[in-house]
């Protein structure tokens, strides 16, 4: 090929102007380039992961060893940001024990006391506010969420023509989230509770558009807490402070719940409008709820075998009646 | 191998070969593609807050550029059956623009599934723990990125062939030719499943998605490539055949009305049956509580199609190059408006909890969309900028090219 050397491609003739101008037109381009990244020097250098970060393992695949390292790393980070000694935890699910919810609707006032509870347990970015839990002021008439008040502001609840439905996290047994979730992110723990890996997730936000419940959230930007507002008692899959661009959910307060307390939301109801307990454990509070109350899940159509049932206090009048429908609840899962 | 780098070398040089309208063209467009980077980097400095997206609506207009993307580059099957199938010699030599667009398309979907992670610093997880077959959205990374590696085979093959001066081994390229055609509408039907399989979104919860994207895909995706052939055939030495154009607008006419007829069995199930799950097409066609953000776009998308639909059916209309430009433009914006502000957007509102949040796209996500289309652009001018060259037998393996005053340049 050696008639290709005179060529002007593989040896273009290099004089002074065509060098030069080629040459700036180079510099001009690169310095474009750079000058399109610039924003980049602004970044928050917390925001860039660590080589250690960067290669944690998948929540499931975590050894003792890499969990302990992954739990120094969330601690060390609040530490630098806060400048507080947190106690993280990873808190395991119990052996024989399946989480349920139970919400009084015949109670509820609406006073909104379990969105604000959460928020201050959970560690949700106060700026933008994120909240788990959406209480919804319900005209006569209807069941049906979409007809529900989201901005009520009284003076003064309940409104004696409404009624109140709080909405959160409904822990489903058929969790669309998790089915879509591409890299497997989110999950169902052995006790119900559908969790996140904060740090496994790519933040596609597929899952928000799947849940029929609006229960998920995204970090759109870095969640900010105040120092004073910060709960230090954390668990991985629950409450330590997320990264920005990834999902978060209600978790039922895991890291209380698993230890035998309640979760905020409940604890902080003034009416006493809100179960939680164990539904495989007969005695529990819940499970006599699902066997004696009239109780309903939201969206049934959906197929999504909630854990979080709705119910009113009228009681089936005779304990024969009431096994049936617990009998036939457990048996349609 | 030698010879291979020399090729991709001489394709690089090629690129930057033009008169002043190339050059100004290709200035422009990295202008704006360089300011959409900047947007870009602020995003990833201060999170997807930047853009108009929120828990309630949280899509917007980077997975609505993506989905009509899916569909201009599963379009290049338009060119591909009509030759493979059918054996029409007009449009063979033209598969390969079908090609180039198509690998332009899925770049450009690819940089627009980037943008809208808000971890993209975590892509390796997809490679680490996959959830395949359970998400749609993991069939849609196998199905996005094999349709990419299938065209650039195919086109890659080809156009060295033609470099080389050598006719192509059939089985080189054949098969995944009639590869490349099924998965062209797997690409499509499986990003339709994504949005169709969920339940909680009755709006997306429907069998005539799918139908109604490759109906829509087929009349945008020939209708870009009837414009581009124009430019090509009156800018460049390039002869476009008499027929294929001919061909194309056929293809479009009918693609269309497919997808218009769609368009009038989804409404007519929507409000005909007036139940609760119309709400989104309520928002979406007229407004619902006061809230009508999208009413504007949808008629206008609309407006757009019948327009294109008429002058497609009026025959003296549609055998003028003028009008039959101006019915393609009209129909690519229309069913870009009919996929983004009318599918995607539409679904979130309202909110499976009934609440009503409009979304507005900032400037800064504009300015993202903006930046990849105009990257996308630059990267098909330069395939056919290269491809031009080498298929009518300028630039060959060994043959001298005059890259200094190669007098017929593309735009």
């Amino acid at each position: 090929m050696s008639e290709s050397n005179n060529n002007p491609i593989e040896a273009p003739e290099l004089d002074r102007r065509s060098f030069l101008r080629g040459g700036l037109s180079v510099a001009a381009g690169m310095g474009a380039f750079v000058a399109a990244l610039k924003p980049l020097a602004d970044m928050d250098p917390n925001d860039i992961p660590s080589l250690d970060g960067f290669l944690q393992k998948h929540y499931k695949e975590m050894d003792e060893e890499d969990m302990e390292a992954a739990l120094k790393r969330i601690a060390d980070k609040v530490q630098a940001r806060w400048d507080v000694v947190p106690n993280v935890r990873d808190v395991r699910p119990e052996e024989g024990v399946e989480f349920v919810y139970a919400l009084n609707l015949s109670r509820c006032v609406g006073c909104r006391k379990c969105v604000h509870a959460c928020v201050d347990e959970n560690n949700q970015s106060r700026s933008p506010e994120i909240q788990y839990i959406r209480v919804l002021e319900m005209p006569r008439g209807t069941l049906d969420p979409e007809k529900g008040n989201h901005d009520y502001d009284r003076p003064k609840v309940p409104s004696d023509d409404h009624f109140y439905m709080p909405v959160q996290c409904h822990q489903c047994e058929n969790p669309p989230c998790v089915k879509v979730c591409p890299v497997e992110a989110t999950w169902t723990e052995p006790d119900g509770i559908t969790v996140v890996d904060y740090d496994w997730c790519i933040g596609c936000r597929y899952c928000e558009a799947a849940c029929p419940y609006w229960a998920r959230r995204f970090n759109f930007t870095e969640p900010e807490i105040p120092k004073e507002e910060l709960n230090t008692d954390m668990a991985y899959l629950s409450n330590r402070p997320r990264p920005k661009g990834v999902m978060e959910k209600c978790t039922f307060c895991l890291h209380r719940t698993r230890e035998g307390k309640n979760p905020a939301c409940l604890e902080v109801c003034p009416v006493g409008a809100r179960k939680f307990g164990n539904v495989l454990d007969p005695q529990s509070e819940v499970a006599q709820i699902l066997r004696t109350k009239r109780v309903f899940v939201l969206k049934e159509e959906q197929g999504t075998l909630p854990r979080f049932f709705y119910y009113f206090d009228e009681r089936y009048p005779d304990k024969a009646a009431a096994p049936a429908l617990g009998a036939e609840s457990e048996e349609s899962r | 191998m030698k010879d291979y780098y020399r090729f991709l070398y001489r394709c690089f040089r090629v690129s930057f070969v033009g008169d002043w309208r190339y050059k100004a063209w290709m200035l422009l467009l990295s202008c704006i593609a360089l300011f959409g980077l900047n947007a870009y980097a602020q995003q990833l400095v201060d999170g997807l807050a930047v853009t108009g997206m929120t828990d309630q609506v949280s899509w917007g207009l980077y997975i609505a550029n993506f989905t009509f993307l899916v569909g201009m580059a599963a379009a290049a099957v338009m060119l591909v059956i009509p030759v493979y199938i059918y054996g029409n010699k007009d449009l063979h030599d033209l598969v390969i623009f079908g090609e180039l667009l198509a690998v332009a398309a899925i770049t450009m979907c690819l940089m627009f599934v980037t943008v809208d992670l808000g971890r993209p610093d975590r892509f390796l997880h997809l490679f680490q723990r996959f959830n395949f077959p359970g998400s749609m959205l993991a069939w849609d990374v196998i199905v996005l990125n094999g349709y990419l590696l299938l065209n650039v085979h195919i086109c890659g093959y080809l156009i060295y062939c033609a470099y080389q001066g050598r006719r192509p081994t059939k089985k080189f390229y054949i098969p995944f030719v009639f590869l490349a055609i099924v998965w062209a509408v797997s690409i499509h039907t499986v990003t339709a499943f994504l949005y169709v399989g969920l339940g909680g979104r009755p709006f997306w919860n429907s069998a005539i998605i799918a139908p109604r994207f490759l109906a829509s895909a087929f009349a945008a995706g020939p209708a870009f490539l009837i414009i581009a052939l124009r430019v090509i055939g009156t800018q460049t030495s390039y002869k476009v055949p008499r027929g294929a154009i001919e061909t194309l607008r056929k293809i479009v006419t009918v693609a269309l009305a497919v997808n218009m007829f769609l368009l009038i069995c989804e409404v007519f199930t929507e409000f005909y049956t007036d139940s609760a799950h119309g709400a989104s097409a309520h928002y979406l066609f007229l407004g619902l509580h006061g809230y009508s953000g999208l009413v504007p776009w949808i008629w206008t998308a609309i407006a757009l199609n019948t327009f294109a639909l008429a002058v497609l059916f009026i025959g003296p209309l549609a055998r003028s190059a003028g009008w039959q430009n101006l019915a393609c433009l009209a129909m690519i914006v229309g069913i870009w408006i009919e996929k983004g502000m009318g599918l995607i957007v539409p679904a979130f509102i309202p909110t499976p909890l009934g609440e009503i949040v409009e979304y507005v796209p900032t400037r800064a996500e504009t300015m993202v969309c903006l930046g990849i289309w105009a990257a996308g652009l630059l990267l098909f001018t330069i395939f056919v900028r290269v491809t031009i060259p080498v298929l009518s037998g300028r630039l060959t393996v060994d043959q001298r090219y005059n890259f200094v005053s190669s007098s017929s340049p593309t735009k």
